[in-house]
Formats: structure tokens, C-alpha cells, sequence
């Protein structure tokens, strides 16, 4: 009777059989119970018996974003309703978000993924953990909490906000691993230092865990700095858990990726053909461990390469490289992905707003704000204050309503917005990070 | 209705006492050794932990306060390392001093045990797709709920303090039967639900845990009218466990305190005197399972009567009075001691409607005044002078009759009311 | 079953127990554990009467016991198994067992005696085949079992048993602690003293954590695995723990 290794430390022969084992049951029970999966293997006249190694891969389906918001609610459930236990959506835009099912398994499972993930950078029941992240119905906050939990950490669940608050627990508490967004550390710096206290000599912390939006290598660097710890990259999405589907080692060297859990292409996002290692594209995973919603090939919109080497830490869950960029214009505000064409399709279907807009992207202070500079038809101009007021707020609370953040709004005159013969240029990121 | 854990909420009263007396002398033994606030305390009393045989001595022990806790922050009055502690809970309130609350791994299994039997004491059951619009953060009691429900077995859907809008969207889309909010945040939800003209096709709510917050029955009644659900209320606080403390079974007479992990007393919250069975006071607990942070008699500052008589529902423990009010919005007139939410009550029954209002309290000569500002609104304000009077005069009299104090109802404009009450609820001219 | 409560137990001018409370309900097994010197075996002999000087109440089936004696109690059907064995060593095993049921030959038929005799052998064979054999030449492991049989000869309602794992090897205890279990399956309700905390805890439902004297702990098994208190006291050592 041979005893299961944790697939943590496999060696890459098992882990691809593993993977393939794995693979075969969820194309099974996707190709049984989900219709639109079913259709698309009838429709390229593939049966789950047709996949006899990974590179058969290749002739499945992909699923889109799209894809999975015109299934909701239950469209891609493979499990019966009672055996669900949890629900979290991701930061969709629009009124119908994107709805991520788990049964108990599935929490559990997701959970285990971000034990191991901290457990690679050393994190222990000797650590007191703080997780600044979103608590809710978005999968960052609860989903590394269980992690954290399971791990026997001391865990301060303190979310997001209340910064000043959350910084005297760290400090009292000694607080020495935090979970949290790059943009939000670099705040947290500065709240720290207007109340008079050192990031580096007043604080116990010694590693933080950056993720949830995209950051240059120079900005992780700063941030390491300025609080004197290391930092390590953490990737993940709502359709997939959450985080936990790849997490920078020691060696910090790129993202490994949980290959146990997860089949991991690269994509050209124009031909959909797959690229080799090393060269970059869109990142697709197919999951191999979902009960209630099991994806193949889902196109995650994000840009990377696969290291083709193997990690100096000896684990052979290849890594990713930090995220180069997306392959639509989408771009996260205080956590929350927005589309600008969504943007613009709620511009659009108002009638006074002309054909021209654009949409700005700045910090001040800690806060992000977006600012949405709209032309107005001439006819709605009326000059008088009171009237544009009351639009700028129509507009305001439309925009609200849909996007889940406030944007300022600034109305202009037909024409003020510069024009351009090639596409014109409506996002404006004065972020920098 | 199912009992989530008959052993111990239908326990025999003796045995229940038996284990009282057990599980607080260790705790006393532990605290005694492991806390140098309340190792003082003995001291001083020249108490010693063995000394305590049986639970009628437990009021030899002094109290502990709000103060002392905010005073002991950040853990002063942990009983453990901190390397035992896995999860930190905060008082909520974002100024002023923060209570840091410690639990072990066990104090995490004790306390979602008894988030279980609340929400199985309000009809949640495995079957139940349950929606916590609580405060997910370490400052809110969203993670209370959370992992009761899920001892439970039901599906959760996390709602956090997400808007009404958006909760009900999700609440339809995902057929939540059981919803745990506040008692004003319910009754927005049902806003917006009228608002989307949303009906019962649309909206599968059964059930509603509503806390946080003074739960009246006529504010039962409206939510459980505009939403179609049976609605029950449940105590707790974020020293102790919130929620967890107690809760409310069908037949709605009071919420049932989980005496195996709660001693409660009533005291006299003037002459700290504590109270018989029956009497409305303070409300003051003592955790016998607590290891990272134990209380001994501590004053929550809620007031209340506990009633021992036998429960329909099986449950043999000692049961609450729906919190009247806080001890710090305790008046005193002319001697006699009463709550805003007193007056509240009876006005609001009288006139149909919850008002705005403010007890504006004043002296003359050595008579204390009292008169009761209520905002005007279209709810309150009836065209006939006549209809005005006589409601008024109604509630000057039911008020003298309950409470024994005179006062004077004045109807005062919304800026007028503004600018007089400052927001207030009480405003003290002596 | 068995209550009691604020016992205080003295050894001349020593107080070994601080006002105690525990009970144990019928059918249960509860441990008791502790570091050498807790007053663990105080409490055993407290409630078998052989304690001369205490204060407190101990209830057995609602009769209070506390200042009975110990022959009465063992009549009530209460058995000590006790530290060390304290087996006769000079007598055999057969004589032994038969020492054990003293109480009860005025009272019964001797062929029941003998069948229940009979019943012991099934339960440890060992024994039956050393039957004639010497006390003091058995086994550490065949001494407890001995100890054991002994006790229930007295057809006990309630056993107690004061370190049956005490010095033996491994896997002897264990043997030990299954026939422990076996007993409570068979419904004999049992309050289990012992120093090996992680043995207690796997056979026990419930378990009080007794520290100089006094209780600091109790509650489920299950739940006192997971304190660090029960390491403690199993330990007996004082942890100064650091908090910076």
C-alpha cells in the first residue's frame, strides 16, 4: 500500500500523471453536467475519452469571462445545490457579478492551497497574522483567513480601512505578516509615518504578501525597503478560488503555480495558440480540484511567461512570472475590476453624453480616484449650474450604481476633449505603480 | 424546532448548577494564576479562588468594567501566551480606546458552538441558504455568524456591509431563506425590495436573526410584515462573544443565555446590589470556558430581567428580557430612575409611529422637568389640533401611570429639533 | 453518579486538595490528570474513605459519602484499582481474585462468586493460565491486569484506577488502556487517574486537570488535547512564557 506523498513535493513524472488522472474526471463530470460544455465539446466533436494525455488539452473548449456571467447563476454548478456551502463573486462591474460556488470540499481545498502557500515563505503558529484585505463576499479576505487559520497563525481579521486603528493593533499586537495590496502598504507607510511612528523600528513586521492588483518589481522593492521585510507575490482570482493559485517561494523567483490543482497554458490572445515556456502571453488554467464549479481553460485576461527552468527551491510546480499586464484594458480602482468598455457602454446608453469621454486614473493621498470627463451634447448644455449639477450627480450615481466605486465627474463642452485619427486614447493611468 | 445541543440547553437544573460550580472554580483557579489584574483583586478582597463554593458566593467577587478591559489593552488581561491565541476580535468603535479580545483554538470551537445554537434557536437549519450582512473585519460580528452557520451545515453567502441594493440583488439570484442584519438594515432591505417590486417568486426569505442594535416588537412586527419572514432577536457582546451570548427561541419570550458557558446575575447598577429572579437591572456575566480572556462578573451595561420559568421549547435555561436599554442612558428624575427607550415605547404605541425624540431634562427650584422634544414629521403631525391634543395628553398619562414622572410632550420643527437636541438623545440642562 | 463538591482534603497539617468539585455520570469514563504530587491519588482515596480528614461532600447515587467507610463504600459498589497494583504478592492469583469479592461472601451464593471468577479468566486469559502461579512473580503487565481482575470481582458500580500504565512498557499500556475501554463499553463507569495525558485523553469522554490541589481545567477530552494548559500540568512544570 503506497503511502500519497503531498503533491507539494511530487516529482514532475507523478505530478503530470496526476494531473492527467485528475483532468480525465473533471472533463468527465463537466461534460455530463454543464450544457454549455457539453455543447462545445459536441460542437468540435470531442469526447472526454479523447483526452488521453495533456496535449490533447489543446482540443477543449475555452471558457471566457463572458462565458461565465451568461451562466449565471448555477450554469456551470456540477454539484447538487444542498452539498453548497459558500458563495463569493468576484469585483465585477455591472449588476450581475461573477458568482463563484464552493462546497465544503472546495473551501477546504482552497484553504489547504494558501497553507502551503504561506508555509513556503516560512509563516508558523509563531506568526500573527493581519489581513488587510476585503472581508466578504470577496474571495481575498475569507479564503486566506481559513488559509492563515489552518496554519495556526494568530489571525487579526481587520480588512480594509480604519487604517490608523489597524495600525496601532500592529504595533500593539505585534503584528509580524500582513496580507495586503501594494498601493494600500505604500499607505500604510504614509499613515504611519503622519503618526509619528517608524515602518521599520516601531513595527514587528517581517513579511508581507502582496497581491490583488498589478505592481512593478520596483514598487515591490520600495515597499521591502521602506518597512525593512521581504515581500512576496501572490496570484489569484475569484474564478479560481481566490488566492492561492501561485505563490512566490523563498527563492523569490517567480510565482509557483499549483499545478496539482491547476493545468496552466500560455496563450497567444490573438491566434489562441499556445506558446512555449518562456514566452509570453495569456495565462488559461483548467481546475482539477473544484467540486461545485470545475473551468477548463479559462482565459484569466492576464499576462505572463512560464519559467522553464526549475525553481532553486526543488519544487517542481513551475512558476509565472509576475503579471506583465492584461489583454483587455481592464484596470482595478480600491480593489474592484473595471472594464473600460463597460465604462463606456454605461456612458453611451445616456442620452445626453456625447461620443467623447475619457477616463482618469490618479491617487491622491491613499485613495484612488477615478475621474470620468464626459462631453455633453450641446442641446443638454445649458449653462446654468444648477441643471449641469443635477446631471453630474445623474451620471454619478448611474456610474456608481453599475461600477460599485464613486467616480468624480467633470462635464465639459462638445469638442474640449482632444481628438485623435487613430484609437482614441480613453484611459489616462496617472497611477504609478 | 430543533435544539442544536440538547445536552447542554436542556440540561437538568442541578446537574446544570453542578457544572457551573465545577467550570468556575477552574476558571477562578486559572484566572487567579494567570492574571495579574484579578490576582490583585483577590488580593486585596484577601480572597482566595478556593474560597468560592458555591455559585450564590460568586458576588463576593468585585466586578470588572469596560474601563478596566480598555484600560488593560493590548492584552493584560489575556490568561494565556499569545502564541496560543489564534484569533484577536475588537471591540467595535473605530475611536477611542479598542478592547483587544484573545481566543484560543478552543475558545474559537466554544464560541461558534453557541453561534450555532443561536441560529438554530431562530430556525436555521442545513438547508438554509444563509446571508450575513454583518461587518466582516475583526470589528464587526460578521465572523460570528459566519462560522456558526457553517457548524450548522447552511450554505453562507458572506454579504459583509455590502448596500441594500446589492444584497438583495444576490438575495434573489441566490434564494437566501435566512437573513442576519441589524433590525434597520432589514428594514432597508424590505425598501428596496418594494422599491424593485420584488415578490415572492423573487424573494425566498424565511427566517431573520436580527441584532446589534434595540429590537422593539413593533419593529419585529414591520420587518417581519414587509419581508414575510419570522424574525428573532439574539444578544451578544464583542467582550464576551457577540453573537452567542443568548437567543431567542419560537415561542419568543425572551432569549435563552447559555448558562453551560455563562453565569449571568442581575445587580442594582446603583447599589450594585444583586437582584432576585424577575427584576430588571444590569446584566453581569461570567465566562466559565474562556481560556485566552475570562470575565468575572463583568457589567455589560445592558439592562435586563432574567426569567427561570419553564420555556415550551425544551430548553431549561434561564432566559433574558429583550435589552431595555443601556445603564449609561439611565435618567434619574425626581429620584425616579427610567430609560429613554421607555418613553420611546410608550409613545410609540400610542401614536403608531417610533418618534424622533429627546428627553430635554431641567430644573426648577428643586424640581426636576421633563420635556419630551419630538421632531414633527408627516407621521406624527395630524391636521386637527383636537386629534394632537388628545394623543398628547394620552402619552403624558400613560407615561405618569408606567413611570411616575410628569413631563410635557412638545412638538418642535425639524430645524428647531436640530438645533435643541444636538442629535442627542438626552440632553441634561441641570 | 458520582459528585463532589469543594472537597478539601488534609494529610495532617498538609492540604493536598483546595476544594475540588468533579462528577462523573453514570456510563462515563472521566480522567484525571495531573503532575506527581497534584493530588490525584488523594482524590481516589478521598472518595474510597481512606482519607481520615476532610471537608466537602462527595455523593455517590445521591447517598452522601463523605465521611463513610471505606468497607461501606465498597459495599455501595464503588472498586479501587490502586497506584502501584498492591496486589498480595505472597498469595497466588487465584487467591487474589478471590480476596477481591471478601465483601461479598456472606452475602451470595458462592457459585456466583465462582461464575464471575470464571467471567475474569474470558476477559484476561493470561491469567487463567497462571492461575496458581505467585502475585509477585507476574508480569508488570500481568500484575496490572491482576489488579484489574481483582477490582471487578467486587462487581463494581463505579471503578477508579490510579496509574494503570504506570511502569509498563509501551505496549503493555496499551493493552491496558484497551481493556480500560472494553469495561466502559461493557457499561462499568470508570474515573481514570494517569500521568500518560495522551492515552487519558483517547479513552476518556471527559477530563479535569487537577494543579496543587485544585482543578484549572475541564471539559471534553476531545477539547483538552488541543490546550496547552494540559501540557503543563502533565508536565508539571511551570512554563515561564515569554511574550516579546
Amino acid at each position: 500500500m503506497s503511502r500519497e506523498i503531498d503533491p507539494e513535493y511530487l516529482d514532475r513524472e507523478n505530478l503530470e500523471k496526476l494531473q492527467l488522472k485528475r483532468l480525465k474526471k473533471v472533463l468527465d463530470r463537466v461534460y455530463h453536467k454543464v450544457p454549455f460544455y457539453r455543447e462545445a465539446f459536441d460542437a468540435r466533436k470531442v469526447k472526454p475519452d479523447n483526452i488521453k494525455n495533456l496535449k490533447d488539452l489543446e482540443r477543449l473548449p475555452f471558457t471566457t469571462r463572458e462565458d461565465l456571467r451568461a451562466g449565471y447563476p448555477y450554469g456551470f454548478l456540477t454539484s447538487s445545490l444542498s452539498r453548497l456551502v459558500r458563495l463569493h463573486t468576484s469585483t465585477g462591474t455591472t449588476g450581475k457579478p461573477k458568482a463563484v460556488l464552493f462546497t465544503q470540499k472546495d473551501i477546504d481545498q482552497a484553504a489547504r492551497l494558501i497553507t502551503r502557500s504561506i508555509g513556503m515563505t516560512g509563516a508558523g503558529p509563531e506568526d500573527v497574522f493581519q489581513n488587510m484585505m476585503s472581508y466578504g463576499l470577496f474571495t481575498g479576505g475569507l479564503i486566506f483567513h481559513y488559509g492563515a487559520e489552518r496554519a495556526g497563525l494568530l489571525v487579526i481579521p481587520s480588512g480594509t480601512g480604519n487604517t490608523e486603528r489597524q495600525i496601532e493593533l500592529m504595533h500593539d499586537f505585534k503584528t509580524t505578516i500582513v496580507h495586503i495590496t501594494p498601493s494600500y502598504a505604500l499607505y500604510l507607510a504614509e499613515v504611519m509615518e503622519r503618526m509619528g511612528m517608524d515602518p521599520r523600528g516601531d513595527f514587528n513586521l517581517r513579511i508581507f504578501y502582496l497581491g490583488a492588483e498589478p505592481y512593478s518589481e520596483a514598487t515591490k522593492s520600495k515597499i521591502e525597503e521602506i518597512f525593512s521585510l521581504d515581500a512576496y507575490d501572490s496570484y489569484g482570482l475569484s474564478e479560481m478560488n481566490g488566492p492561492g493559485v501561485a505563490f512566490e517561494c523563498k527563492k523569490k523567483c517567480g510565482m509557483h503555480l499549483w499545478e496539482d490543482n491547476f493545468i496552466m497554458e500560455v496563450i497567444d490572445q490573438e491566434t489562441l495558440e499556445i506558446r512555449r515556456d518562456s514566452e509570453e502571453g495569456e495565462l488559461v488554467l483548467t481546475t482539477l480540484n473544484r467540486e461545485a464549479m470545475p473551468i477548463l481553460r479559462y482565459r484569466t485576461g492576464d499576462l505572463t511567461h512560464i519559467y522553464p527552468d526549475p525553481c532553486r527551491c526543488g519544487r517542481v510546480h513551475r512558476r509565472i512570472s509576475r503579471i506583465k499586464g492584461r489583454v483587455d484594458d481592464m484596470f482595478i480602482l480600491r480593489g474592484v475590476n473595471i472594464f473600460p468598455s463597460e465604462v463606456e457602454r454605461i456612458l453611451m446608453g445616456l442620452p445626453e453624453v456625447g461620443r467623447n469621454y475619457q477616463i482618469v486614473l490618479e491617487r491622491h493621498g491613499g485613495l484612488e480616484e477615478m475621474r470620468v470627463i464626459l462631453e455633453i451634447k450641446k442641446r443638454f448644455f445649458s449653462g446654468s449650474l444648477k441643471d449641469l449639477k443635477r446631471l453630474q450627480n445623474k451620471i454619478k450615481a448611474k456610474l456608481k450604481g453599475e461600477l460599485m466605486v464613486t467616480p468624480q465627474v467633470e462635464l465639459v463642452e462638445p469638442t474640449t476633449l482632444p481628438r485623435t485619427t487613430g484609437k482614441a486614447k480613453r484611459l489616462i493611468d496617472k497611477r504609478r505603480i | 424546532m430543533a435544539i442544536w445541543n440538547p445536552h447542554f440547553e436542556c440540561m437538568a437544573k442541578d446537574e446544570l448548577k453542578q457544572l457551573q460550580l465545577e467550570k468556575l472554580q477552574a476558571t477562578l483557579n486559572r484566572v487567579y494564576r494567570s492574571v495579574a489584574f484579578y490576582r490583585k483583586l483577590f488580593d486585596q478582597m484577601g480572597l482566595v479562588p478556593d474560597e468560592i463554593n458555591s455559585l450564590d458566593e460568586l458576588s463576593r467577587i468585585p466586578f470588572t468594567g469596560k474601563t478596566t478591559l480598555r484600560a488593560s489593552y493590548p492584552y493584560g488581561m489575556f490568561a494565556v501566551p499569545l502564541r496560543e491565541v489564534v484569533r484577536l476580535q475588537c471591540t467595535s468603535g473605530t475611536t477611542g480606546e479598542p478592547i483587544g479580545v484573545g481566543y484560543t483554538r478552543n475558545d474559537l470551537t466554544h464560541w461558534t458552538e453557541v453561534s450555532a445554537r443561536v441560529l438554530c434557536a431562530g430556525g436555521v437549519t442545513k438547508n438554509d441558504v444563509v446571508q450575513i450582512c454583518f461587518d466582516y473585519s475583526l470589528f464587526g460580528g460578521g465572523l460570528g455568524f459566519h462560522y456558526g452557520a457553517e457548524l450548522v451545515g447552511a450554505s453562507v453567502i458572506p454579504g459583509s456591509n455590502l448596500d441594500p441594493a446589492r444584497q438583495v440583488v444576490i438575495a434573489r439570484d441566490y434564494h437566501t431563506t435566512a437573513l442576519i442584519a441589524t433590525p434597520g438594515f432589514a428594514i432597508r432591505l424590505a425598501a428596496v425590495v418594494r422599491e424593485k417590486g420584488l415578490g415572492p417568486a423573487d424573494i425566498h426569505l424565511k427566517r431573520g436573526l436580527f441584532t446589534g442594535e434595540p429590537f422593539s416588537e413593533r419593529t419585529r412586527k414591520q420587518i417581519e410584515d414587509e419581508l414575510n419572514i419570522k424574525a428573532t432577536d439574539n444578544y451578544g457582546l464583542s467582550e464576551i462573544a457577540w453573537p452567542g451570548v443568548a437567543g431567542e427561541c419560537e415561542k419568543k419570550k425572551g432569549l435563552h443565555i447559555f448558562e453551560d458557558q455563562f453565569i449571568p446575575e442581575i445587580i442594582d447598577p446603583r447599589t450594585k446590589e444583586v437582584l432576585p429572579l424577575g427584576e430588571e437591572g444590569e446584566l453581569v456575566l461570567t465566562t466559565i470556558t474562556k481560556e485566552a480572556f475570562p470575565l468575572i462578573r463583568y457589567r455589560t451595561g445592558d439592562i435586563t430581567a432574567l426569567d427561570a420559568s419553564p420555556c415550551g421549547c425544551g430548553r431549561t435555561s434561564v432566559r433574558m428580557k429583550k435589552v431595555a436599554g443601556r445603564t449609561d442612558e439611565m435618567v434619574t428624575i425626581n429620584g425616579v430612575s427610567f430609560f429613554p427607550s421607555q418613553i420611546e415605547h410608550i409613545f410609540s404605541q400610542i401614536w403608531g409611529v417610533e418618534p424622533h425624540s429627546c428627553l430635554e431634562i431641567d430644573r426648577r427650584g428643586n424640581q426636576d422637568m421633563v420635556n419630551i422634544l419630538v421632531k414633527v414629521s408627516e407621521e406624527i403631525f395630524f391636521d386637527e389640533m383636537k386629534k394632537l391634543q388628545d394623543l398628547k395628553s394620552k402619552v403624558e398619562r400613560e407615561i405618569y401611570q408606567d413611570l411616575g414622572i410628569s413631563v410635557k410632550v412638545k412638538l418642535v420643527e425639524p430645524d428647531s429639533f436640530a438645533r435643541e437636541t444636538k442629535g442627542k438623545r438626552v440632553v441634561d440642562k441641570r | 453518579m458520582l459528585t463532589i463538591r469543594n472537597l478539601r482534603s488534609y494529610y495532617g497539617r498538609m492540604q493536598a486538595l483546595k476544594g475540588v468539585s468533579l462528577h462523573v455520570e453514570e456510563g462515563e469514563i472521566v480522567a484525571l490528570i495531573g503532575a506527581n504530587g497534584s493530588g490525584k491519588t488523594t482524590l481516589l482515596n478521598s472518595i474510597v474513605g481512606l482519607v481520615p480528614s476532610l471537608t466537602g461532600q462527595i455523593l455517590f447515587l445521591n447517598a452522601d459519602i463523605t465521611h463513610q467507610s471505606p468497607r461501606e463504600i465498597i459495599r455501595m459498589g464503588v472498586s479501587l484499582v490502586p497506584e502501584g497494583r498492591q496486589l498480595f504478592a505472597p498469595l497466588t492469583v487465584m487467591e487474589n481474585l478471590i480476596l477481591g469479592a471478601y465483601q461479598r461472601y456472606r452475602r451470595e451464593k458462592k457459585s456466583k462468586i465462582k461464575s464471575d471468577l470464571d467471567t475474569i479468566f474470558e476477559r484476561f486469559p493470561v491469567l487463567k493460565e497462571r492461575r496458581s502461579q505467585v502475585a509477585g512473580t507476574l508480569s508488570g503487565g500481568e500484575q496490572q491486569m491482576l489488579a484489574i481482575g481483582r477490582a471487578l470481582m467486587s462487581k463494581p458500580k463505579f471503578l477508579l484506577l490510579d496509574e494503570p500504565s504506570m511502569g509498563l512498557a509501551p505496549l503493555i499500556a496499551t493493552h491496558i488502556f484497551q481493556i480500560i475501554s472494553q469495561l466502559h463499553r461493557q457499561g462499568t463507569t470508570i474515573l481514570l487517574v494517569e500521568q500518560n495525558a495522551a492515552a487519558a485523553f483517547k479513552v476518556s469522554n471527559r477530563t479535569y486537570v487537577i494543579e496543587t490541589g485544585r482543578v484549572v481545567l475541564q471539559g471534553a477530552s476531545e477539547e483538552l488535547l488541543h490546550n496547552q494548559e494540559v501540557k503543563r500540568a502533565y508536565l508539571g512544570r511551570e512554563y515561564k512564557e515569554v511574550w516579546e
